[in-house]
């Protein structure tokens, strides 16, 4: 059993198509450098200098990372992330 | 024909055409209109402006469209009230109301950026137009896209409450109950937004559709009489209108219609929902999303898009964030009632009762100018003051129970 990741359809042209694949347990950021090895670009769409985009959200089992340890966030096996394109505008209620 | 120069992504300055995206490709950052100032200087004029129809289009070379006017034509150019009443109760020296209460056609501050949006949705030759909203932008669409002979969906949850899609249902758009909550509503339209070729005033249509809050502060400047305010305080939902505000008042000055700027610009939140100025207040560039629990429901987005790009404005210009209680936004809907006889919606309390505030704390200077943006009406969101005022006398159909009342009245001091 590793890390569930959802790929949004803008970056699925990075995963062959793949609309989830399996990710690391550790750190949401270390998950995130380690998905760019294997799907090189994916890294520098999320994330830039350690940090994730602004405009990009990223849920663990559905939570917002914002709300738990944003970037530090710990991720393990059985988990499901999912990473999400902010809607500009779009409400959150 | 029109000025605008193309879409340019806010976060890495990429550079897109002018077409109905609204996200960068690559960081999915948002997309903003750019323009020719320099060929706008050489046209629009206090004089020129001057010279047209008193609505928001009479700013048309700074908003986002090629050819002429289509959707809108009687809407913006709302009264700028002198408010010395309102003054005297808070302090002041002087304070104006940018008074988008009464906005044509339907009573907010959306009907600028729905007439704008809508414009931009006939000019790439869509037959459809758009929506997720449940109150004030969903009035809009169905009004305007009524007017201008446009097919409508609007998107709504299912469990809200009869009351409130009757002000859309009205104009007879396709009103779409969705069986899920809000984040389940706007993510379905952006999957629908991707597969049909509409215009989701909102989503698509949004860079163009957002430069139409630009006239809310072009027309504040003209109303002052061609200068900018000391301090303008904003209501914050997304954070774009008060983006937009400042943008517009810097193009002014940029095309030399005015030439000093130093407006601090406030942001108004409600303390149930209060990411942006929770933010501003710890001097922090994070926004962190909140789950809203606020009277304030135009006001209500807990992970609002263009809160980074507040916060900055707010930091650059010296203005600051405030947020405010329920009590606290009932006590101003009703004092800006009573003392300059207009209603707002809990939106309108919130921005009064941190204007409160900021002078209380001595943000806002007492001897200045300061303007507060009213957005929207308060017949919409009666429901508030429940409970909240004063009760009618009751009399008996003759002179003596009126005479008994009366005296009473006489002797209360109204």
């Amino acid at each position: 059993m590793a890390v569930k990741v959802r790929i949004p359809t803008p970056l699925q042209r990075l995963t062959q198509g793949q609309e989830e694949v399996d990710g690391t347990p550790g750190t949401v950021i270390a998950l995130i450098n380690d998905l760019d090895k294997r799907f090189p670009g994916m890294g520098e769409r999320i994330s830039e200098a350690g940090k994730i985009r602004r405009f990009v959200n990223i849920y663990v089992n559905e939570e917002d990372i914002r709300f738990l340890n944003a970037e530090e966030t710990v991720v393990k096996d059985g988990d499901e992330v999912s990473i999400v394109p902010a809607i500009a505008g779009g409400a959150k209620q | 024909m029109g000025y605008v120069k193309g879409l340019k992504c806010r976060e890495c300055g990429r550079e897109y055409p002018v077409e109905p995206i609204y996200v960068c490709e690559f960081c999915f950052g948002p997309l903003e209109a750019t323009y020719d100032y320099k060929g706008i200087k050489k046209v629009l004029t206090r004089k020129t402006i001057e010279k047209r129809e008193k609505n928001l289009w009479r700013y048309k070379e700074l908003l986002p469209i090629d050819g002429e006017p289509q959707v809108g034509l009687s809407s913006g150019y709302t009264p700028l009230l002198k408010a010395d009443n309102l003054a005297k109760e808070l302090g002041v020296k002087e304070l104006y109301i940018k008074d988008d209460t009464v906005a044509h056609p339907t009573l907010s501050f959306k009907d600028r950026v729905v007439s704008v949006a809508l414009t931009k949705a006939r000019e790439f030759g869509f037959d459809t137009v758009a929506c997720a909203s449940t109150g004030n932008l969903a009035h809009s669409v169905s009004a305007h896209g009524a007017r201008a002979g446009f097919r409508r969906f609007i998107f709504i949850p299912s469990t809200l409450e009869a009351s409130k899609i009757v002000a859309s249902l009205v104009y007879e758009p396709n009103l779409i109950a969705v069986d899920g909550n809000y984040d389940d509503v706007n993510r379905l339209c952006s999957e629908i937004a991707n597969k049909y070729k509409w215009a989701f005033v909102n989503i698509n249509i949004r860079p163009f559709y957002a430069e139409g809050s630009k006239t809310h502060g072009f027309e504040i400047i003209e109303q002052l009489g061609w200068k900018a305010p000391d301090s303008v305080v904003v209501p914050c939902a997304s954070g774009s209108l008060l983006t937009k505000i400042w943008k517009g008042f810097k193009e002014f000055k940029e095309i030399g219609i005015i030439k000093g700027l130093e407006t601090k610009v406030f942001a108004a939140q409600a303390t149930g929902c209060s990411p942006i100025s929770t933010a501003i207040k710890q001097g922090s560039d994070v926004i962190r999303p909140v789950k809203p629990n606020t009277i304030a429901k135009s006001l209500a987005i807990g992970n609002p898009a263009d809160g980074f790009y507040a916060t900055q404005v707010v930091r650059a210009t010296g203005g600051y964030g405030e947020d405010v209680s329920d009590q606290e936004i009932i006590d101003a809907i009703k004092l800006l009632a009573k003392t300059e006889g207009v209603f707002a919606e809990t939106a309108g309390g919130v921005t009064l009762a941190c204007t409160w505030k900021l002078v209380e704390t001595g943000k806002i200077a007492r001897d200045e100018t300061t303007v507060i943006c009213i957005t929207g009406n308060g017949l919409k969101t009666q429901e508030a003051l429940n409970g909240h005022t004063s009760s009618p006398h009751y009399i008996k159909p003759n002179l003596s129970s009126f005479e008994e009342v009366l005296e009473k009245i006489d002797k209360g001091g109204k």
